[in-house]
């Protein structure tokens, strides 16, 4: 398996030497990470030249917080941990200029019996990126999933309307700055005689703390 | 000559034929489909998020939720991810336990299906018939697990525990008298194995009642026969998979080609179909349930004559049985780490599919090296599926969208998520 797939990796160097172009074997998976700009040309090259016919999956990936502990776990404070007082956001790290936005695209080869992931760092503010819905037809729902719940916008899309989230929804609620208890409760006002809409009144709650434990075991 | 006029339709979200919440605005010419929008994301619980505030096994119990059908496929995923990521080897014992009963859930999705299905489109006895086989599938996922759907019994490492010696009784009550309860328990005397054994032994000819009640049946064939038509070239290209893509006649099951856990020493055939229409999707899922019934036959006779461990050794994975966490220092801060922090999986990123009985299920699970997974994808077979119903429908009788709807096998915890 890893044979074949280094034997793929070697075939697409080849073919885009032309782009910048990041490649990686991990965990019998391949992984490509192409610019925006180039992103149509290497998606037609892969499903006409390298028979990627399918495309299984497309979805948005936020890095706001990657690698972002709720406890500092290499050296212990001396005011001790505090618990369950999280709120769940972290502070926005301005001096890193990471992108933040990534659309992943799981595609699959019937004739070669491969998988390849495709990674594609959507730029700007709202993130933009090409659609490929003319080179894969299954992108409709998934691109229209990946901007209602992030807010990236596919250039291309010929309907590009909210798909899971309630009518008149606001915000992108799988934003990792989004809280997961969401903004707005509902409920019915039986003066008003209808449902009203009011701000949160739970406030954001962490059970588990989230902490990175280096493993030396899964060491090298 | 009278003035036909052109509608929008609103079908569902409270329809029987709609398998739950799907909101269809359908715009017809007189009786014809010209174009579907369907509305989704009525059930939508945000469970990817969710998923990302919790420890990787809190987020286990969401997956029997998602398609609530075929509960142990979905968890298969799940625990496959986490498992690639941290590198556990799982117990071959666990990997036939964990293959039979995905291939019990497969039985149980399909009859589901069958049932449903058929409902929709008139036939109503098949409904009770497929009940009838679904309650003694859902007896073992009792008897192994405690719950009767969602049963949170595939664990990162193995399952939860081991095939129970015995299987519950029935009882007399007010609606059986002991002589109709001794004659119910007559198969439940002996260990699950036996109890599933003589379930094997028994399906095949209930298939076949089955299908003389649909397969040569004259208003069956009229309701499927060219109703859906998909190409093979489509079928690709609209992200098909599982019965979906079989039943156009493209031979892809991942369970043959990229097999996991024991699938590749186990002997089974691949259904497929010619043309791509409803009748044929209908046929590939009623031979799936024959092959998954030999399946389930193999890994018996296995089991049988193979005991041994269902769970990793490794207590950063799996905790401590009770008493050693009693006894031993050790043991009990395996046990406190586990259930309160959970267990750390290195950083990288995994997809893993599993043949599901929909399709294609998968996890894409980003770790960023955290107790909680940072990005928990899923891709749910039935969205892409549903994604194609204004092409599959386009062009047909307003009848035949429910038709349709059936043959996709829609169940909206895994397309709402």
């Amino acid at each position: 398996m890893t044979n074949s797939l280094e034997t793929l990796r070697s075939e697409l160097e080849e073919r885009f030497a032309d782009i910048p172009f990041l490649t990686e074997i991990n965990y019998d998976e391949l992984t490509i990470e192409v610019p925006a700009a180039h992103l149509l040309y290497v998606c037609e090259a892969l499903r006409n030249r390298f028979d990627f016919s399918q495309l299984m999956d497309c979805c948005g990936v936020d890095y706001l917080q990657y690698g972002q502990a709720d406890w500092d776990t290499e050296t212990a404070t001396s005011s001790g941990f505090s618990r369950g007082v999280s709120k769940g956001v972290y502070e926005e790290d301005e001096a890193t200029e990471k992108q933040r936005f990534a659309v992943v695209y799981h595609l699959l080869s019937i004739k070669r019996n491969q998988r390849l992931r495709l990674v594609c760092f959507a730029e700007g503010n709202p993130p933009y990126i090409d659609s490929v819905i003319n080179i894969w037809n299954s992108a409709d729902w998934f691109e229209r999933e990946a901007f209602d719940l992030y807010g990236i916008l596919f250039n291309g899309h010929p309907d590009l309307r909210r798909l899971l989230t309630d009518y008149g929804f606001i915000g992108h609620p799988f934003r990792k700055d989004f809280p997961l208890t969401g903004n707005v409760e509902m409920r019915y006002d039986s003066e008003k005689k209808r449902v009203v809409y009011e701000p949160v009144s739970i406030e954001p709650r962490t059970l588990v703390p989230k902490v990175i434990r280096h493993d030396n075991r899964y060491a090298d | 000559m009278p003035e036909i006029r052109n509608y929008t339709l609103n079908f569902g979200p409270q329809h029987p034929a709609a398998h739950g919440v799907l909101r269809l605005v359908l715009e017809l010419d007189g009786e014809v489909i010209e174009r579907t929008d369907p509305h989704i994301g009525l059930l939508h619980r945000g469970t990817e998020k969710l998923a990302e505030s919790k420890p990787f096994n809190q987020s286990l119990p969401y997956m029997d939720r998602l398609d609530y059908v075929s509960m142990m496929c979905n968890e298969h995923a799940y625990v496959m991810a986490i498992e690639r990521l941290m590198g556990t080897k799982v117990p071959i014992r666990a990997q036939y336990i964990r293959v039979m009963f995905d291939e019990v859930t497969r039985i149980l999705n399909h009859l589901m299906w069958l049932g449903a299905h058929a409902l929709d489109i008139g036939a109503m006895s098949v409904f009770l018939y497929a009940f009838r086989e679904r309650e003694d599938l859902v007896d073992c996922y009792e008897a192994v697990s405690g719950a009767r759907m969602h049963a949170a019994y595939y664990r990162p490492g193995g399952v939860y525990r081991d095939l129970p010696d015995k299987m519950p009784h029935y009882k007399a009550s007010q609606w059986h008298n002991d002589k109709e309860v001794k004659e119910l328990n007559e198969s439940r005397q002996g260990s699950l194995l036996d109890f599933l054994e003589d379930f094997t032994q028994r399906f095949p000819k209930l298939v076949d009642e089955y299908e003389t009640l649909l397969t040569d049946n004259r208003i069956w064939k009229q309701r499927t026969v060219d109703i859906g038509i998909v190409s093979p070239e489509r079928a690709l290209n609209l992200g098909f998979s599982g019965p979906m893509l079989r039943g156009s006649g493209i031979a892809w099951d991942l369970r043959k080609k990229q097999p996991y856990e024991v699938y590749d020493k186990l002997d089974f055939d691949i259904p497929i179909g010619v043309n791509g229409d409803s009748y044929d999707r209908y046929l590939v899922r009623m031979e799936e349930m024959r092959q998954s019934n030999k399946i389930v036959k193999q890994c018996i006779n296995w089991l049988r004559n193979n005991p041994g461990s269902v769970m990793v050794d490794d207590h950063k994975v799996a905790p401590p049985n009770r008493e050693t966490m009693k006894g031993d220092m050790e043991g009990l801060i395996h046990h406190f780490k586990l259930f309160t922090e959970g267990y750390c999986v290195p950083e990288g990123q995994v997809y893993q599919a599993v043949e599901h009985p929909k399709g294609e299920f998968g996890i894409y699970l980003v770790s960023d090296g955290a107790n909680k997974p940072y990005r928990l994808k899923i891709r749910a077979p039935g969205f892409a599926h549903l994604a194609s119903i204004n092409e599959m429908a386009k062009g047909h009788m307003i009848a035949d969208i429910v038709a349709i709807i059936g043959t996709q096998d829609i169940v909206f915890g895994e397309v709402d998520r």
